[in-house]
């Protein structure tokens, strides 16, 4: 084989210390690891946040789409209403519904990988 | 028709599905990329892979067949298919694939640490597979039919064969592979045809679909009656029938239909003049007139309460399709499965632009579906009736293939999902030839039910296996993902109570045992109150055996929740120290590595 091919030698080392312990705050990892009471609420703080942001997400979506078929219903069950309601079915469920559901789901992935790093940061002591 | 470019086109997709199911058999090289790819699937390619799997012929043919027949109340199929995906990603997505899980009975047993409700989730998830295989099966067969006169039994059979081949031979990573190929063609399949029908529709003065009243013939047509229908007319109707019609033989002279129902037998020829309102079919139980029931029409009460019935069926139900539950575990890790649903979320809200198109066009041009039962042919026959000569053929040739495309991915996706339960919960854990054995009972038994019950309305079985799921799988899901207090009796009873009565509820609809009015309709859309019922008892039975709480419930929460990096570090991922007998990210009963 020319020499030219052959894989430059690198040096292989560790972690950095100064990046694997981070002194005085390891103990939030650990306390996680063995399931402590501190732990466990560790845990379920993110679990919390996780929650509640899935929870407005969904929030969003009954409120915007789940409330539609009432809506529709509104101006049979009112009686009078000038035109038919159909343009607007075909508008809203045909094409208005599918951005609405998408920029939901993208603010929910941004907040819940948001929770995610404030909590490891939290935890390591960032 | 266009027997020889749609044959063409068919056979086409068929040689691609076997050609890159070959290629990706060539890169599959060790069992876990047999099984899950490796698990290094990136969210591109994984999520086009998802979309082409999920989108069935529900999708690519029953939404326009729908809408033609019955308006744009009917869109709520489509929504509720992508919401799905986003209830799915909010609730489910990263904590399933944390979990390690690679089918719903791996995530009930790592869950709850309980063999019975394993075994239970397995019943589930073999019965809502092959509920939702047997449409997939006669939908090809019915557009194989339709297409080119071929026997009904053929297109199954092409499909059966074909998936069984692929999954058994390529595993995950070539399925993969032949998934997102497919996605892609779907999409292009309804995207050129769609582009110059509507042209073609501009070009002949935007003649608009109405829905409010029933559609009327734009030109003479000759309809042929292939299966006894009975028909609703709402005003005297001049027209030529030869065969059949309310007792009478016809033979080709003119006569009035009267206001009222008539009975028209098979094999009847009806000629209908230019202008003639198209006569409604009358509603009857057994009438498999499309991918799903109709929502109960008429009244405001009971159709609201079916559209409700609808939403949370499929809002629900998509995150318990075990076709769907599988995918996760390809992601690497749960960030990635939840960008790949976002991307997922995007490609099929952009797919399902496109039905409704071909929906309304159909309510235009062919009219005339709504007679004949064959409204899901609507996609298919429009470009031959509004385009006409070659043109027309070729785009209904690239439609049918991307009907086909649609039938195989679903097809494999599901048979991958069901063949891997079959392979883990009952035949002995010996690796790679005894999934293939599972991959040929998963096909098998879909296949003879389709053949066999040919005559038995199944099209709704889709409409039905969204139902159960959303009552059995959603709750042990959400409840399991979110709640530490859930325990083993509380999950099984509460998968017994919602999806064993959501199944009840549908079967005794189809055996036409509920009375007309509310209490039928109550039981056809039965998830407004079993999806209720199925929580409510997995919470209260869950509260009452309190003490069964399992004992590494806090642990696997925490490896469900905490980010991959952190858990490494804190020793939350692996089942070696979590300490459940469930599968681990790396491990399933020791069977990666096994069958080499």
């Amino acid at each position: 084989m020319p020499p030219e091919h052959t894989p430059r030698r690198e040096v292989v080392t560790g972690v950095p210390r100064a990046a694997r312990r981070r002194p005085g705050h390891a103990p939030a990892r650990s306390e996680i690891s063995e399931q402590t009471t501190l732990g466990t609420t560790y845990v379920r703080s993110l679990m919390r946040s996780q929650l509640r942001a899935a929870l407005r997400a969904l929030g969003v979506l009954v409120l915007l789409v789940g409330s539609l078929p009432l809506l529709f219903a509104l101006p049979g069950a009112l009686g009078g209403w000038p035109g038919s309601p159909a343009p607007f079915v075909w508008a809203a469920l045909g094409f208005g519904v599918y951005p609405v559901m998408w920029l939901t789901a993208r603010w929910y992935v941004r907040r819940a990988e948001r929770n995610e790093r404030d909590f490891v940061r939290l935890v390591e002591g960032r | 028709m266009e027997r020889t470019y749609t044959a063409l086109a068919v056979a086409g997709v068929v040689l691609a599905t076997v050609l890159i199911g070959g290629l990706g058999l060539r890169i599959s090289r060790t069992t876990s990329d047999f099984y899950v790819a490796s698990r290094t699937v990136k969210p591109g390619l994984n999520a086009a892979a998802i979309s082409g799997e999920y989108l069935s012929a529900a999708s690519f043919l029953g939404i326009a067949g729908l809408v033609l027949l019955q308006g744009p109340e009917m869109l709520w199929y489509p929504v509720g298919y992508t919401a799905g995906y986003l209830v799915l990603l909010v609730l489910v997505a990263a904590p399933l694939r944390r979990s390690g899980a690679y089918t719903l009975s791996d995530f009930a047993e790592a869950r709850l640490e309980s063999a019975a409700v394993r075994r239970l989730a397995s019943l589930f998830v073999v019965g809502i597979g092959w509920l939702y295989l047997l449409p997939q099966l006669q939908g090809a067969g019915l557009t194989l039919a339709i297409l080119t006169g071929a026997p009904d039994w053929l297109g199954s059979v092409v499909v059966a064969v074909v998936v069984t081949g692929a999954v058994a031979a390529g595993g995950m990573r070539s399925i993969t592979f032949v998934q997102a190929f497919q996605y892609g063609l779907k999409l292009t399949a309804l995207l050129v045809p769609a582009l110059f029908l509507a042209t073609a529709w501009a070009a002949d003065d935007a003649p608009r679909a109405r829905f409010d009243a029933p559609a009327v013939l734009r030109e003479h047509t000759e309809v042929r009656i292939d299966d006894t229908v009975r028909v609703d007319v709402g005003a005297p109707l001049t027209l030529t029938a030869t065969g059949t019609v309310d007792g009478e033989v016809r033979r080709g002279e003119p006569f009035t239909l009267e206001e009222g129902p008539h009975r028209i037998e098979a094999g009847t020829v009806l000629g209908l003049p230019k202008g003639a309102p198209v006569p409604e079919r009358a509603a009857t139980d057994a009438d498999p007139a499309g991918w799903s029931q109709p929502l109960a029409g008429g009244r405001e009460g009971p159709q609201l309460y079916a559209t409700y019935g609808l939403i949370l069926a499929t809002f629900l139900g998509t995150m318990g399709l075990p076709h769907v539950a599988v995918r996760f575990y390809t992601s690497p890790h749960g960030r990635a499965a939840r960008r790949t649903t976002l991307v997922v979320l995007g490609l099929i809200g952009a797919f399902y632009l496109l039905p409704p198109v071909y929906g309304a066009l159909g309510r235009v041009y062919t009219p005339e579906l709504a007679l004949t039962g064959e409204a899901d042919a609507a996609v298919l026959v429009l470009p031959e009736r509004v385009i006409g000569g070659a043109g027309g053929e070729l785009l209904g040739a690239l439609l049918a293939a991307g009907a086909f495309a649609a039938f195989l991915s679903t097809a494999s996706g599901l048979t991958m999902s069901v063949a891997g339960v079959i392979t883990q919960d009952v035949l002995p854990p010996r690796g790679v030839r005894y999934f293939r054995l599972a991959t040929v009972l998963a096909m098998t038994v879909p296949l003879v039910l389709s053949v066999v019950s040919r005559d038995v309305p199944v099209a709704d079985a889709v409409g039905l296996a969204f139902a159960v799921s959303a009552s059995s799988f959603c709750p042990l899901l959400v409840l399991g993902i979110w709640w530490r207090r859930l325990t083993p009796p509380g999950a099984a009873a509460g998968l017994v109570a919602g999806g064993g009565s959501a199944l009840t509820a549908v079967m005794a609809t189809r055996a036409g045992l509920p009375p007309q009015g509310w209490p039928h309709t109550l039981m056809a859309w039965p998830a407004v109150w079993s999806v209720p019922l199925g929580f409510l008892t997995m919470v209260g039975v869950s509260l009452a055996t309190a003490r069964h709480v399992p004992a590494g419930a806090g642990a696997i929460l925490a490896r469900l929740h905490l980010p991959e990096d952190l858990a490494a570090r804190t020793g939350h991922q692996g089942p070696g120290r979590t300490g459940g007998p469930g599968p681990g990210p790396t491990g399933h009963r020791g069977r990666e590595g096994a069958g080499r």
